[in-house]
């Protein structure tokens, strides 16, 4: 019953908003914000009690067969993932109420919101798969509203556009993978498949790993998309034209990381092994750590804040995907976790920046914040030194976990630890950078703490991001790998210290009391000319010209020729008929009715 | 009482030409039906629904009406609904009133009387009936190149039917009757015929439904279509090939079907992939929403290849999801036309590149262009996402890991792609209508008025009912 309520408050505020508070803003962001805060309470509530499976509910009944019902899983895994959307989420909606207070469409943001609320509850909480494929797609509809929140302006309009069709390319291969799933197992519920693998792979054995391989690499397109890792990571950093509490929410601490919450999902369903004994971990494993490295090193050269925000995004999340591919996925849901508030944290505090410098989003503008906004400056740091892993803090035991299940394969362990250089050099560039020095701007020199309505949400992911790695913390995370958040002195702990000074005090030398870059490095700076290519060679070259080329074959051969022959000939009995097109009705009726008379004719006398 | 429900439209229709208020006729009539359409809804299994007049007794044809499943109620309701909703969006040009709106009914009347014909040649005569109204609305009171679209038409659709006429005949003397619901307890037609008259279903129901490579008169036809006109055959009469092929073909011919089985993927691959891309190129946004409604008759055909593929094999998924989906793509497509034609009305063009910002201008019409956009590109919780995942499910459902992919999840797989090239061209055009800053065109736009919602809420909750809960359409197929 309280899951039910968990799921659906949120859809009733968005309903409410849509259908009637449109012309009452103020009471909109309440009734969103309201439930939200209630969805917190029932997920603190649900943390407690027992393992479950609530419904389930019939949804397409069929005859002779079970067809398709929903229902809603309560494990750990999504228990502790609740605590992470409703927390987070109640936050940004608290922080919304003073950042988004002058937006004249401020209904429909909240509206958004609750939208969202309402499909990633729906993401961790489901039974089965086609279940999480619907909220999967919903996430993927609020996603586009909220970074489309600003549709006038054509920067907007357009990220919005490409989130939602990258996502699909994505999903295309996230739903064929659903269906290969159903064909070996023959079941769409989490709970039955592992007993259905059993089986197949007891009368298969042969074709087992090749099938169940290529179904879970199709799957994993599906988070691919969502978690943005490459080939179709190009949607995330768009996607920052959105209003900037939907960034921390939807684009750095929840949504994005369904993409990891599901392959877990998948491997807690199907076995512990599957994803070590076929070459599909393999692949997810390179995946995320090329898009762990590939990331950050895009993010040492942007200038905008949310830009270097979203990159390290996406080298997290790779970071957590390449944990689930080793077999490690309770390393990635913890990093998730941990990932969660302090990058939530990072985002809200450089929407904080952005409104007290008068959305002024490029670093090399700012500077000397920490003395004019101590609150959100502080906050700021200590997010930082969560996300570089500095010892104690949140961050640093996960990024240990991660550490420790990329031990088996030397590659990608080292992989990981230029990771974790790059990863505190650029994060000490940006501070130093906006925070550290003197106001280079006007804007930067009048920026005023913003009000405790943002800053309190801050100050609250301040303490979670440095504290909330701890043991004693682990009961609310969803997934804790074996001695979370336990401290020990040894090879691990050497690496990572020296991969946070070897990224620290480079960037000290480097950035200390500059005012502008004096690393240039284009490749970087151009995202490896990626998005450029994409935008030349796949959307203009091959859709638009493969479309054109259709479109003409369509028009002058199938059309033209083929059937173009039969419609002149046409035209000329067209000259025939123009006397008996008189116009009314009368007319015609008669001339059906004549039609009529022939057809029976004909029929009858057929034999 | 199926009568009635034929004969209404009919009788209004002599009314208007007998001098009544056009307008007010067609929408009460409409409004009637609609009431009657949802009783059946209940009361189907009731005998008193259906009707048998004898009209000839060699070869024996009888003017039959019935219902005959769950889904001819479906269909039924598909008919009334979207007839209303026609009837209530349109807007005749002066003094033309009586052959718009008589037209309107009319085309409902063939669409309804097809549906519950329980007679082959009635079957036949009623979708004859409702093609000659909406030829002559497209050549009279089209827009654009309207008199070209209206001979590709007619020249295209008269040929299906005889190719249809054909089959249809010698389905007839195959089973050895014009009853249709005699036929289904026929002996089983000898495989050889089967695979004939298969041939000449999947061509005659193909052209009428816009099958690759007959697909090219249904995008000129639409776009220079009356909004009423587009709407009622895209949306209802076009299905009645697909029917066709649910009621005839797959019951009676399941080894010609299977026959043809490859053929038939490679075509409705065609029509999602071929016809998708063309889809994207399109520079109208008519010619945009034509197409795609081309695209989507892919995954009905791919629902009747899923049946063709097991022949008298069990898939429980099949029916049901080309139903869903029949109903929900008629709804939808339905919607977008009226909604399109409210955008050409208020800005004066349907041409992409001259069109931007509406949505700021008339925010109702982009919130509801917005959420029938979605549906018809699937979006969950809207009914065509549950027919498309139901059509996919049916594809998957006899497949055998073990034995690898068969013709059907091989199209199954391809047909996916599908959600991409939908995702794309629907939401370049909502960007280029909708989004952006102000244009010249939609600078001094208006919103829906309250006559114009309407019709576009009720297709807007059926569209949500259905989606939400597919069940309140899947209860009427058990």
């Amino acid at each position: 019953m309280f899951a039910w309520i968990l799921l659906l408050l949120p859809l009733l505020a968005a309903a409410a908003n849509q259908l009637y508070l449109k012309r009452n803003a103020f009471i909109a962001s309440l009734v969103s914000t309201g439930a939200v805060v209630a969805t917190f309470v029932i997920a603190l509530v649900l943390l407690g009690r027992d393992d479950a499976v609530v419904g389930p509910v019939s949804w397409i009944s069929l005859e002779n067969d079970p067809g398709l019902s929903l229902s809603l899983k309560l494990d750990q895994l999504s228990k502790g993932m609740m605590v992470i959307v409703t927390g987070i989420g109640m936050l940004v909606h608290i922080f919304s109420l003073g950042y988004m207070a002058d937006d004249s469409a401020k209904a429909r943001y909240f509206t958004g919101l609750s939208l969202f609320m309402f499909s990633m509850t729906g993401i961790v909480l489901a039974g089965n798969f086609i279940m999480t494929f619907i909220f999967w797609e919903l996430v993927g509809l609020s996603s586009y509203l909220l970074i489309g929140h600003w549709y006038q302006k054509d920067s907007a309009a357009d990220a919005a556009k490409k989130a939602f069709i990258v996502n699909r390319i994505g999903d295309f291969g996230f739903m064929i993978g659903i269906l290969m799933l159903f064909g070996i197992t023959g079941t769409f519920i989490f709970d039955d498949m592992g007993g259905g693998l059993a089986n197949f792979k007891e009368g298969y054995e042969s074709c087992y790993a090749c099938l169940i391989g290529t179904a879970i690499l199709c799957v994993f397109c599906g988070a691919v998309g969502k978690s943005a890792q490459m080939p179709l990571h190009v949607w995330l950093p768009d996607a920052m034209e959105g209003p900037t509490p939907v960034s921390a929410l939807i684009h750095a601490a929840t949504m994005v990381a369904a993409g990891v919450y599901m392959l877990f999902r998948v491997q807690l369903s199907l076995g512990v092994e599957i994803f070590t004994e076929t070459f599909a971990g393999d692949v997810i494993a390179w995946v995320g750590g090329i898009t762990a490295l590939g990331a950050a090193l895009m993010a040492t050269q942007q200038n905008d804040i949310k830009r270097v925000l979203a990159y390290s995004t996406l080298s997290q999340l790779g970071y957590m995907v390449m944990a689930t591919g080793l077999g490690g996925g309770d390393a990635g849901m913890f990093h998730l976790y941990t990932h969660a508030w302090f990058k939530a944290l990072l985002f809200l505090g450089s929407g904080a920046v952005i409104y007290a410098c008068h959305h002024e989003q490029d670093i090399w503008k700012m500077g000397g914040l920490l003395k004019k906004m101590p609150i959100t400056g502080a906050t700021f740091i200590a997010g930082t030194a969560a996300l570089i892993a500095v010892p104690f803090t949140s961050g640093f035991f996960s990024k240990e976990a991660i550490l420790h299940a990329a031990e088996a394969k030397p590659a990608l362990f080292w992989i990981a630890v230029a990771v974790a250089v790059l990863t505190p050099f650029y994060m000490t560039r940006l501070v130093l950078v906006a925070f550290l020095g003197s106001p280079r701007t006007d804007d930067a020199d009048h920026a005023k703490e913003v009000a405790p309505v943002m800053w309190g949400p801050l100050a609250v992911l301040g303490v979670l991001a440095l504290i909330s790695g701890f043991a004693f913390f682990n009961g609310i995370a969803p997934a804790t790998p074996a001695h979370a958040g336990e401290f020990h002195v040894n090879k691990l702990f050497w690496i990572s210290l020296g991969a946070l000074a070897a990224g620290v005090i480079p960037a000290f030398l480097l950035y200390g009391g500059r005012s502008k870059d004096p690393l240039s490095i284009p490749l970087f700076r151009e995202r490896f000319y990626i998005d450029a290519l994409y935008d030349k060679i796949v959307v203009k070259g091959l859709q638009n010209g493969s479309a054109a080329v259709v479109h003409f074959f369509d028009e002058f051969v199938v059309n033209g020729l083929i059937v173009g022959g039969a419609s002149r000939l046409a035209e000329s009995f067209g000259m025939l008929f123009r006397r008996v097109q008189s116009g009314n009705l009368q007319g015609y009726a008669f001339t059906f009715g004549i039609g009529v008379i022939l057809v029976i004719y004909f029929t009858t006398f057929w034999k | 009482m199926l009568l009635l429900i034929v004969l209404l439209p009919l009788l209004a229709f002599g009314a208007i030409l007998a001098g009544a208020k056009a307008r007010q006729t067609a929408v009460i009539a409409c409004g009637a039906n609609l009431a009657l359409g949802l009783l059946a809804a209940f009361t189907w299994k009731a005998g008193f629904w259906n009707l048998s007049l004898p009209v000839l007794s060699a070869p024996a044809i009888h003017l039959s009406l019935g219902l005959m499943d769950g889904m001819s109620v479906i269909m039924l309701l598909l008919s009334v609904i979207v007839a209303f909703a026609a009837v209530l969006t349109g807007q005749a040009p002066d003094g033309r009133e009586k052959l718009y709106y008589g037209s309107s009914l009319l085309i409902a009347a063939g669409a309804i009387g097809a549906f519950v014909a329980t007679d082959l040649f009635f079957f036949y005569a009623f979708h004859e009936l409702a093609l000659i109204p909406t030829f002559l609305m497209i050549g009279m009171l089209g827009r654009g190149e309207n008199k070209a679209a209206a001979w590709k038409i007619t020249i295209y659709l008269g040929f299906g039917s005889l190719v249809l006429l054909a089959g249809l005949v010698w389905l007839a003397s195959a089973t050895g009757t014009f009853d249709m619901v005699a036929m289904q307890e026929s002996t089983a037609i000898d495989p050889a015929a089967q695979k004939g008259i298969a041939a000449f279903l999947i061509v005659g129901f193909g052209i009428l439904v816009s099958l690759f490579p007959f697909h090219s008169w249904a995008a000129p036809a639409y776009a220079s279509a009356p909004a009423p006109t587009a709407m009622l055959h895209a949306g209802v009469l076009k299905k009645f090939g697909l029917y066709g092929l649910l009621r005839l073909a797959v019951p009676l011919l399941p080894e010609g079907l299977h026959a043809w089985l490859v053929p038939l993927c490679v075509l409705l691959l065609g029509n999602i992939l071929w016809v998708g891309f063309v889809t994207i190129s399109q520079k109208r946004l008519d010619g945009m929403l034509g197409n795609s409604s081309v695209m989507h008759m892919g995954y009905i055909f791919l629902a009747i290849a899923a049946l063709a593929a097991v022949p008298g094999g069990e898939n429980a998924w099949a029916v049901p999801a080309a139903v869903l989906l029949m109903f929900a793509h008629g709804i939808s497509i339905a919607m977008l036309f009226g909604l399109a034609d409210k955008i050409e009305r208020t800005t004066g063009t349907l041409d992409l590149d001259e069109l931007g910002g509406l949505g700021k201008a008339a925010p109702s019409l982009a919130f509801l262009f917005g959420l029938v956009g979605m549906a018809s590109i699937g979006l969950p919780g809207l009914a065509n996402f549950a027919g498309e995942v139901m059509v996919f499910i049916a594809s998957f459902k006899n497949y055998d890991p073990a034995a690898g992919m068969g013709p059907v999840q091989i199209t199954c797989i391809l047909a996916i792609w599908g959600v991409v090239i939908s995702a794309i061209y629907m939401l370049r055009a909502y960007r280029k209508v909708f989004q952006g800053p102000f244009v010249k065109a939609t600078e001094g736009a208006s919103d829906l008025s309250l006559v114009d919602r309407v019709p576009a809420v009720l297709l807007a909750v059926v569209l949500l009912a259905v989606g939400l809960c597919p069940n309140l359409l899947l209860s009427l197929l058990r």
